[in-house]
């Protein structure tokens, strides 16, 4: 799709568009699916197909693969896909050349799950189910049905330069006003105050602007959350945020890699768990973590944003039983395997509380806070019931109400009618 | 051949023709208009079909909604907004890179030394991917950071950094996609009307010549009359690439999964609406579908004016 025939005619970009999708479909995609010969056995071992994304850590496709050959009762071929991983996998499950097993960020889609495109997966945690992360398991489950079994947690929170701050006579903000204070002061010639995406915050910063007014996208009884002036008032604080000359904005990398904030363009940054390996080697100690603070003194709580890759299964497998076999024994039973997953490669905390106690990386300085968060002020990213295309109309708004300076108000109703509508096409 | 003819039933002997020329068509016709079959015009029907589905997460869809998929694309204000803009862009680029290709073209035909090295040179970018040039106009030129060139060129004259890509007032990015687009673009043209100058006879000029027309006057009443077949396809082709536009701008505007619903063009809306977590077929292919139309459209006008295909007189 991103390719590059810029001179073609009419149809071939029309048909990367609309029915490039159903040539997929036609053809079974044709390339490599991961599987050696579609559900045929070799030596009576089923053959399965596992798919990943491509994690940027060194190591970790060799780990996926090597966990793969261990499992005793099935031959599973594993596929590391670089690339848009999402779309590729959301079109793969419509064919027969799709994976029997499969990962995929928060868990499995309402729409792959209404779709039936995924099992039920509920059985395979048995009695380990209340040492998993609580708010994953309800973000992976829809109607009592768990659909994915979390792999690791990641997390995003606000790093800041102790060294930079001090010198500045600046304490870590607990407020947003007190962020927004801080970041003017740390702005000088050379380093920007703050970093939270080129985008200015419509990326990352949606949700805990709502969770820090005490807010959510749903209400618990799943209907719009954020028709509320504290949505208003916080939305307004983001523009302000990017008018106010502190935020770093056209960096060369974005929020999710540490690079801006170790090379001293920005003394705060909105940024991923993953980045601490990074910014552990620049920095030494000379960093501490947050998570994003609350509106003001009166209003909301602090928050951090919490996800997990998911694992779950095919509802086109030809080998369904032994598919949920294969993830119950490596992410239910190889806890061993799960902590190696988590700790040896890049930085992730573990999807199970008792494996958080084993991990010693999370033991003490910004680690152990960043644990600490995860629990005390973690939300879901999104609630399962947030469509991509709730997702686009929320973030359309957040774009004018952030760049243009539009009325949050206004942009509120707005979002509020498509999730509506949106919800009303789930239930029904 | 005409030796074993005769032992074959008549039938056969005429399916395959004179000299086997029918068999001869087929086995080197044949894979080609299978491979059209397969991966171009089956997926357009199939694409239409799915316009009038309900298709979340399926190409086999079996809930028939009539024309509901239509209206709802046209009813989507960002759906609209985006084909709006991109008339609007389309008004722009296509003229520019008309004038700007042409002017090339017409330079490089006249210059009088290292003539092949200023048409490589100038054809060059067209041979660079488009994801590849976002990027270095992305990380480089237009890097919102003090040391990006554009900033570091505008602080010799004292004027503060301007994050390019971020801000919409004033919207900075137009400069950004259309500077990307020129260079990536323009070379190609330039080659098209080159090869449109070189076919016009010298004659033509030297009659020019002797009755003492030069400068302007060349240009408007023989260069330009001769390249009318070469600018009407010139224009269709710019036409067609401006409502096609998406890589340069997804990889120029994206972020963090999401697009601004500013200089959104209509494929990047409907990428975002059918594939990826959206996988509402259904309304992408309405949108696709409404998206060919207009092109067509467009298209059809604009040879009524310009009479593509039409003979030269």
């Amino acid at each position: 799709m991103s390719g590059a025939e810029g001179n073609g005619f009419g149809r071939r970009r029309f048909l990367a568009v609309g029915g490039g999708l159903a040539a997929l479909a036609v053809t079974g995609c044709g390339s490599n699916t991961g599987r050696a010969s579609s559900g045929s056995s070799s030596g009576g071992k089923p053959t399965l197909s596992q798919w990943y994304h491509q994690y940027g850590e060194p190591g970790t496709q060799q780990a996926v693969q090597r966990y793969a050959k261990e499992y005793p009762d099935a031959t599973v071929t594993v596929q590391w896909s670089p690339g848009d991983y999402d779309k590729k996998t959301a079109s793969a499950l419509l064919t027969d050349g799709g994976p029997d097993v499969f990962e995929y960020g928060n868990g499995p889609s309402i729409d792959m799950i209404k779709g039936g495109q995924v099992v039920d997966l509920t059985d395979l945690l048995g009695d380990a189910k209340s040492d998993f992360t609580p708010s994953l398991i309800a973000r992976m489950s829809y109607q009592g049905k768990l659909y994915g079994i979390p792999q690791v947690t990641d997390m995003q929170l606000l790093v800041y330069r102790k060294s930079v701050l001090s010198a500045a006579g600046v304490q870590p903000p607990q407020t947003v006003d007190e962020l927004l204070a801080a970041a003017k002061k740390l702005t000088t010639a050379k380093m920007k105050g703050l970093f939270v995406g080129n985008d200015g915050g419509v990326g990352i910063l949606g949700g805990p602007a709502l969770w820090s007014a005490g807010l959510d996208y749903l209400k618990d009884d799943n209907t719009f959350g954020f028709d509320d002036p504290a949505a208003v008032e916080s939305l307004r604080k983001l523009r302000e945020l990017f008018t106010s000359k502190s935020l770093l904005l056209g960096a060369p990398t974005d929020w999710s890699d540490p690079s801006a904030f170790t090379q001293g363009l920005t003394a705060m940054q909105f940024t991923g768990l993953w980045t601490f390996p990074q910014i552990q080697k620049a920095l030494g100690d000379d960093f501490g973590v947050l998570p994003w603070p609350k509106l003001n003194a009166s209003t909301g709580a602090p928050s951090v944003p919490v996800g997990a890759y998911a694992s779950s299964v095919s509802a086109k497998s030809k080998n369904v039983d032994a598919a949920k076999k294969f993830v119950k024994w490596l992410w239910v039973d190889q806890t061993d395997k799960q902590l190696d997953w988590a700790q040896s490669y890049g930085f992730h905390i573990p999807a199970r509380k008792s494996l958080i106690e084993k991990a010693d990386k999370l033991k003490s300085g910004p680690a152990a806070d960043a644990a600490r968060f995860v629990n005390e002020n973690g939300h879901a990213q999104t609630p399962l019931l947030w469509t991509p295309k709730s997702g686009t109309a929320y973030s359309d708004a957040l774009n004018r109400i952030i760049k243009n300076g539009s009325d949050p108000a206004t942009e509120i109703k707005a979002v509020k009618a498509v999730v509506e509508a949106e919800l009303k096409r789930i239930a029904g | 051949m005409s030796v074993s003819a005769p032992a074959r039933g008549p039938i056969t002997t005429r399916l395959r023709g004179r000299y086997d020329r029918n068999l001869w068509f087929a086995v080197f016709v044949g894979p080609f208009v299978l491979g059209l079959l397969v991966f171009v015009y089956i997926p357009i029907v199939w694409s239409v079909v799915l316009s009038f589905f309900d298709a979340h997460n399926t190409v086999t869809p079996s809930k028939f909604v009539g024309l509901s998929n239509y209206l709802d694309m046209i009813r989507d204000a960002s759906f609209r907004s985006s084909l709006a803009t991109f008339v609007l862009f389309a008004l722009f680029i296509v003229p520019t890179t008309f004038v700007v290709s042409l002017g090339l073209a017409l330079l490089i035909n006249r210059a009088r030394f290292a003539r092949t090295f200023f048409r490589s040179v100038y054809f060059l970018p067209t041979a660079c991917s488009y994801v590849v040039a976002s990027l270095v106009w992305k990380l480089s030129i237009f890097s919102g950071v003090r040391f990006g060139l554009m900033n570091t060129v505008l602080g010799w004259f004292g004027i503060e950094p301007i994050a390019w890509l971020s801000v919409t007032q004033p919207p900075w990015y137009w400069l950004v996609i259309v500077t990307a687009r020129m260079w990536l673009q323009a070379g190609f043209y330039m080659i098209l009307f080159l090869a449109g100058l070189q076919r016009i006879s010298p004659s033509l000029y030297e009659a020019a010549a002797i009755d003492g027309a030069g400068g302007w006057k060349v240009l408007r009443f023989i260069t330009l009359p001769q390249l009318r077949a070469t600018s009407t396809a010139v224009l269709l082709l710019l036409l067609i690439n401006a409502f096609q536009a998406f890589d340069e701008f997804y990889n120029l505007l994206s972020s963090s999964g999401q697009y601004p619903p500013y200089a959104r063009p209509p494929l990047v809306y409907l990428y975002y609406a059918a594939l990826g977590q959206g996988q509402d077929f259904g309304h992408g292919s309405a949108g696709a579908v409404i998206l060919t139309l207009l092109i067509a459209l467009v298209a059809l006008g604009q040879n009524r004016v310009l009479g593509l295909g039409r003979r030269e007189d």
